[in-house]
C-alpha cells in the first residue's frame, strides 16, 4: 500500500515534483559528460598542440563577435569528400584550448578547420573586405571596417590570464606579463621577434604566422589580428608523427 | 574507472535497471486504483469556474 | 505609498548602471552599461508618474493576478512580430548579401538576434505569460510572493531581452549557439530565473486544487531544467568585472558536448516541455473537454523529460566527440520519438468526439495544426539524428528547415492559438474581433511553414549531395561556391514563406487589438458557412 501512496503523494506534493524532476533530468548529463573530463583516451596525444598568441587570441574574439560562427564550421569530419575539399580530420586535440570551442553547426560558407596558410594575407583581406571581387558566388557580408579599426589589445595580459585561470590553459607568467609586446612583435614587420619565438616554441616547433597581415604596417587592426589567427588554423599539430590507431576510441 | 569498465556496466547492468524502471512506471500508471486520481486530476481546468478569480466569464 | 520601494530599486539600478558606464574596463561594456541605465531610467520615470498619480488607491487582491498576462500577450505578440520580422531579414542577407550593413547588421550578428528574438523574446514570454495564468487557475490561487515578486519576473525577464537584443548588434557574445549572452545578463537571468522559480513553486504550494494538474509538471520541469542548462553551461572566467568578454570554464570537445547538451535541451525544455504545458491547459480549455489520457500524460511526462537530456551529442555526430558518446545521443534520439508521439497522440485525440471542432473552430483548428506539426518535427529530429541520415543533413540547411517546422508550426501554432484564446477572457469580451481573420492568419502561417520545410529539405539535400558529387575520375565535381550559387532560388522561396507567416502574424496583431478595444467585425459567422449545405 505504501508503494500505491507514493504516486499519490508526489503528485500531490510539491518539492518531491521538484526533486523528482530534477534527479531525472541530471542523468543524462552526468551519464555523457563528466566522463569525458576524465576518460583519458578522449584528447588524443599529439605533438605541436600549443596555446593561442595574444595576436590570434584577440583575432579569434573577433571571429565570436562577428559571428563567424553561424555560417562557418571548424570541424572536418572523417569522409573522403571532407578530407579531400578541406584536408586531415579535425582531431579533440586541436581544439583542446579552444575557450569556447567554435566547431559551428552550419555551413553556409566552407569549413575553416584548415584554413591556415591555405591563401595569401592579400587573399585573406581583399577576400573580407568585399567578398564578391574574389568569389563571385559568395553572400558573405563585408568586414571592410576591420582594416580601419585600431585593435584594443593593451589588455590581452587579462585576457591570458583569465584563459590560464583555474590551470585551463598553460599560459606562463612570462607569456602573460609579455603579451602587449608580443602583440607587437607579431604583426609588426622585420620586428625583434626573439622573445616571442623563445616563448611560444613548442615541441621544438616555433610555428607562428609572423609580419603585417592586413596591408597596412603603420597600425594594428582588428583585420591583423583577425588573419593572423585565420593563418594558423589547423596548422599546429605535427601530423607526421601522429598514428591513428593509437587514438581509437 | 575505465571506458571499459563504464561500457560494461551501461550495458548490462544499467540497461536491466532502465527496463525495469521503465516497467514500473508504466505498471503503477495503470494500476487500476489510479483511474479516479487520474479522472479527478484531469478535469482541473474546469474547476476555475466557482474559483476566487475574476475571470470566469 | 504603491510603486515606492519598485521606484527607488530602479532608480538605484540606474545609478548603479551610470557608475558601470563611468568605469568601464572596455568601450562595448560602457555602450552597454550606457543604454542599461538608460532602459531603467525610462522606467524609473514611468514608476515615478505611477507614484504619483495612484496616491493611496488599494488594488484588489482578492482575485487572480492578471496584469502581467495582459501584458504579457500584447508583449508575446510584439516579440513575435520582432522576431518573424528579423527572420525574413536575414533570409534576404542569405538571398541578397547587398542587405548586409557592416558592422551592426552583419548576419553574423543579425542571427542571433533572430534566434534569440523567436526562442527567449517570444517564446519565453509566451511561457512565463502563460504559466501565470494557468498556474493559477490550475492551482485556483492567487501568484504567490505578492504583486512584487511577479513583476520582477516579469520586467526582470524583458530587461533580459533588451540587454541581450543590444549586445548582439554591439558584437557582444559568448559564440555559443542560443546562448550568446555575456557572463553579466547571464547572471541577470539566473537571479530572474529562480525568482520566477520560486513564486512558481509558491503558487503550487498554495493551491486550492488536491493534484498539481499535469500542466503545471511541464512548466516546472521546463524552469527547473533551464535553470540547470542555463548555470552549467554559462560558466565562464570574466576577463574584468567591468569588461564584456568571458572565456568558457570548458574547452574543445568537453565545451562541445555541454553546449550541445544545453542547445538541444533548449528545443527539449524550453521549446517543448514549457510549451506542452501550454497544449494540456489550452487544448482542453479550448474544446471543452478533458485531456484525452490523464494517464498517458504522466507516462509522456516522464519519459520526455528522462529522455531529453541524453539527446545532445546527435549535434556532434562524426565529429572529434568520442563514438560512445555519439551512438548514446542517437540511441536515445530514436527513443525520444516515442513519448513524443504519446504526447501528440494525447492532444489530439482530446478532440475525439468533437472533430468537427476542427471544421468550425478556427482556433482549435490552429492547435491542431500545432499539435501536428509537434509530431512530424518529433519524427524528422530522430530521422536526422541516424548517424547515416546526418552525415548528409548536418552543416546543411535541411537542419535549418526541421528547426523551422518545430518553431514555426509548433511553437507559433499552439502560441497563437493560446493567445487566441486568451484575449477575449482577458479583457472580458465576448468574443475574437474576427474569427475570419483567425482563418486567414491559419492558412497564411500554414502555408508559409510548408513552403518554408520543403524548400529547405530540398536545399539541404541538393547542397549535401553537392558535396558529395564525384565524377568518373575520382575529382570531387563541385566547388563550395558552386553549391552556394545552387541555393539561391531556395533562399528566395525561404524568404517568401517567412513574408507569409509574418503577414499572419500582423493579421493576428489587427485582430487582437480590436478585441482589446472590443469591436466586433461584422462577418458570416464561420460554423454557419461550413454547415451550408451544397447546392
Amino acid at each position: 500500500m505504501g508503494f500505491l501512496d507514493k504516486h499519490k503523494a508526489l503528485e500531490k506534493n510539491v518539492s518531491l515534483l521538484l526533486v523528482g524532476s530534477l534527479l531525472v533530468v541530471s542523468v543524462g548529463g552526468i551519464v555523457e559528460i563528466a566522463p569525458l573530463f576524465y576518460f583519458q583516451n578522449t584528447i588524443e596525444k599529439v605533438e605541436g598542440m600549443r596555446p593561442y598568441t595574444p595576436l590570434e587570441l584577440a583575432g579569434r574574439n573577433i571571429y565570436i563577435r562577428e559571428g563567424c560562427y553561424t555560417c562557418h564550421s571548424q570541424m572536418i569530419r572523417p569522409f573522403r569528400d571532407e578530407v579531400e575539399r578541406y584536408g586531415q580530420y579535425s582531431l579533440a586535440a586541436e581544439s583542446m584550448y579552444d575557450y569556447p570551442f567554435q566547431w559551428g553547426s552550419k555551413r553556409t560558407g566552407p569549413d575553416l578547420a584548415r584554413i591556415g596558410g591555405r591563401y595569401s594575407n592579400e587573399w585573406q583581406v581583399q577576400h573580407l573586405t568585399d567578398p564578391r571581387s574574389v568569389v563571385p558566388e559568395s553572400i558573405m557580408p563585408s568586414y571592410g571596417f576591420l582594416s580601419k579599426t585600431k585593435l584594443e589589445y593593451e589588455n590581452m595580459g587579462a585576457h591570458l590570464k583569465a584563459n590560464e585561470r583555474f590551470n585551463r590553459v598553460p599560459y606562463t607568467v612570462q607569456q602573460i606579463e609579455n603579451a602587449v609586446a608580443d602583440v607587437v612583435a607579431q604583426a609588426t614587420p622585420d620586428a625583434d621577434i626573439s622573445g616571442l619565438e623563445e616563448r611560444y616554441t613548442y615541441d621544438g616547433r616555433f610555428n607562428v604566422p609572423l609580419g603585417d597581415f592586413d596591408g597596412n604596417p603603420e597600425e594594428i587592426t582588428e583585420m591583423d589580428a583577425l588573419v593572423a589567427y585565420l593563418q594558423m588554423l589547423g596548422t599546429l599539430v605535427d601530423f607526421s608523427t601522429y598514428v591513428p590507431e593509437d587514438n581509437y576510441r | 574507472m575505465t571506458y571499459e569498465v563504464v561500457r560494461n556496466f551501461a550495458g548490462t547492468w544499467g540497461l536491466i535497471y532502465l527496463v525495469v524502471v521503465f516497467l514500473g512506471v508504466i505498471a503503477f500508471v495503470l494500476r487500476p486504483s489510479m483511474g479516479k486520481h487520474a479522472e479527478d486530476a484531469a478535469n482541473i481546468p474546469f474547476n476555475d469556474d466557482h474559483s476566487e478569480g475574476d475571470i470566469s466569464k | 505609498m504603491r510603486h515606492l520601494s519598485g521606484t527607488i530599486i530602479l532608480a538605484l539600478g540606474t545609478l548603479l548602471a551610470v557608475l558601470a558606464a563611468a568605469f568601464a574596463a572596455d568601450s562595448l561594456f560602457r555602450i552597454h552599461a550606457i543604454i542599461l541605465a538608460l532602459t531603467l531610467g525610462i522606467a524609473t520615470i514611468v514608476m515615478l508618474r505611477k507614484v504619483q498619480v495612484s496616491g493611496g488607491k488599494e488594488v484588489d487582491r482578492s482575485g487572480y493576478m492578471d496584469e502581467p498576462v495582459r501584458i504579457g500577450v500584447i508583449l508575446t505578440v510584439f516579440w513575435g512580430i520582432v522576431g518573424f520580422l528579423q527572420g525574413v531579414l536575414i533570409a534576404t542577407q542569405l538571398a541578397w548579401p547587398e542587405w548586409n550593413i557592416e558592422p551592426w547588421f552583419n548576419f553574423g550578428r543579425m542571427r542571433p538576434l533572430h534566434t534569440s528574438a523567436v526562442i527567449f523574446a517570444f517564446g519565453g514570454t509566451a511561457l512565463l505569460t502563460t504559466s501565470f495564468y494557468v498556474v493559477q487557475r490550475t492551482c485556483r490561487a492567487r501568484l504567490w510572493g505578492g504583486d512584487g515578486l511577479a513583476w520582477f519576473v516579469f520586467w526582470g525577464y524583458q530587461l533580459f531581452i533588451v540587454m541581450a537584443a543590444t549586445g548582439y548588434l554591439l558584437g557582444i557574445t559568448q559564440g555559443r549557439e542560443y546562448a550568446e549572452p555575456e557572463w553579466y545578463v547571464d547572471i541577470w537571468l539566473t537571479i530572474v530565473w529562480v525568482a520566477y522559480l520560486v513564486l512558481f513553486l509558491g503558487t503550487l504550494v498554495k493551491r486550492k486544487e488536491k493534484h498539481i494538474y499535469v500542466a503545471n509538471w511541464f512548466y516546472l520541469a521546463f524552469i527547473v531544467t533551464i535553470a540547470m542548462l542555463h548555470v552549467v553551461n554559462n560558466l565562464a572566467v570574466p576577463v574584468s568585472l567591468l569588461g564584456v568578454k568571458s572565456y568558457s570554464m570548458f574547452s574543445g570537445v568537453q565545451d562541445a558536448m555541454t553546449q550541445w547538451w544545453y542547445g538541444h535541451n533548449a528545443v527539449g525544455f524550453f521549446l517543448t516541455a514549457g510549451f506542452l504545458g501550454m497544449m494540456y491547459y489550452f487544448m482542453p480549455k479550448q474544446a471543452n473537454r478533458p485531456v484525452y489520457s490523464y494517464r498517458l500524460s504522466i507516462v509522456h511526462f516522464w519519459s520526455l523529460i528522462f529522455l531529453y537530456i541524453w539527446a545532445g551529442p546527435h549535434h556532434l555526430h562524426y565529429t572529434a566527440l568520442p563514438d560512445w558518446t555519439q551512438t548514446l545521443g542517437m540511441a536515445f534520439s530514436v527513443m525520444l520519438w516515442m513519448p513524443s508521439w504519446g504526447g501528440m497522440i494525447n492532444g489530439l485525440m482530446t478532440l475525439s468526439g468533437a472533430w468537427d471542432k476542427i471544421r468550425t473552430d478556427p482556433i482549435i483548428r490552429m492547435m491542431v495544426m500545432a499539435v501536428a506539426f509537434y509530431g512530424m518535427s518529433t519524427f524528422e529530429g530522430p530521422v536526422m539524428s541516424i548517424k547515416y541520415v546526418n552525415s548528409l543533413s548536418h552543416y546543411t540547411d535541411w537542419t535549418i528547415g526541421h528547426v523551422h517546422s518545430g518553431a514555426l508550426g509548433w511553437v507559433g501554432m499552439i502560441t497563437f492559438g493560446a493567445i487566441y484564446f486568451l484575449v477575449p477572457r482577458l479583457w472580458g469580451r465576448k468574443q475574437l474581433y474576427s474569427l475570419r481573420m483567425v482563418n486567414w492568419h491559419f492558412w497564411l502561417a500554414t502555408l508559409g511553414i510548408v513552403i518554408y520545410a520543403a524548400s529547405l529539405w530540398v536545399a539541404g539535400i541538393t547542397q549535401g549531395l553537392m558535396w558529395k558529387e564525384y565524377d568518373d575520375q575520382g575529382f570531387l565535381v563541385y566547388s563550395f561556391a558552386e553549391s552556394v550559387s545552387a541555393l539561391h532560388p531556395y533562399y528566395v522561396l525561404r524568404m517568401i514563406a517567412g513574408l507569409l507567416y509574418l503577414t499572419g502574424a500582423l493579421i493576428m496583431a489587427w485582430n487582437v487589438y480590436k478585441t482589446i478595444r472590443g469591436d466586433v467585425r461584422s462577418e458570416k459567422p464561420m460554423a454557419a458557412s461550413a454547415m451550408q449545405p451544397a447546392e
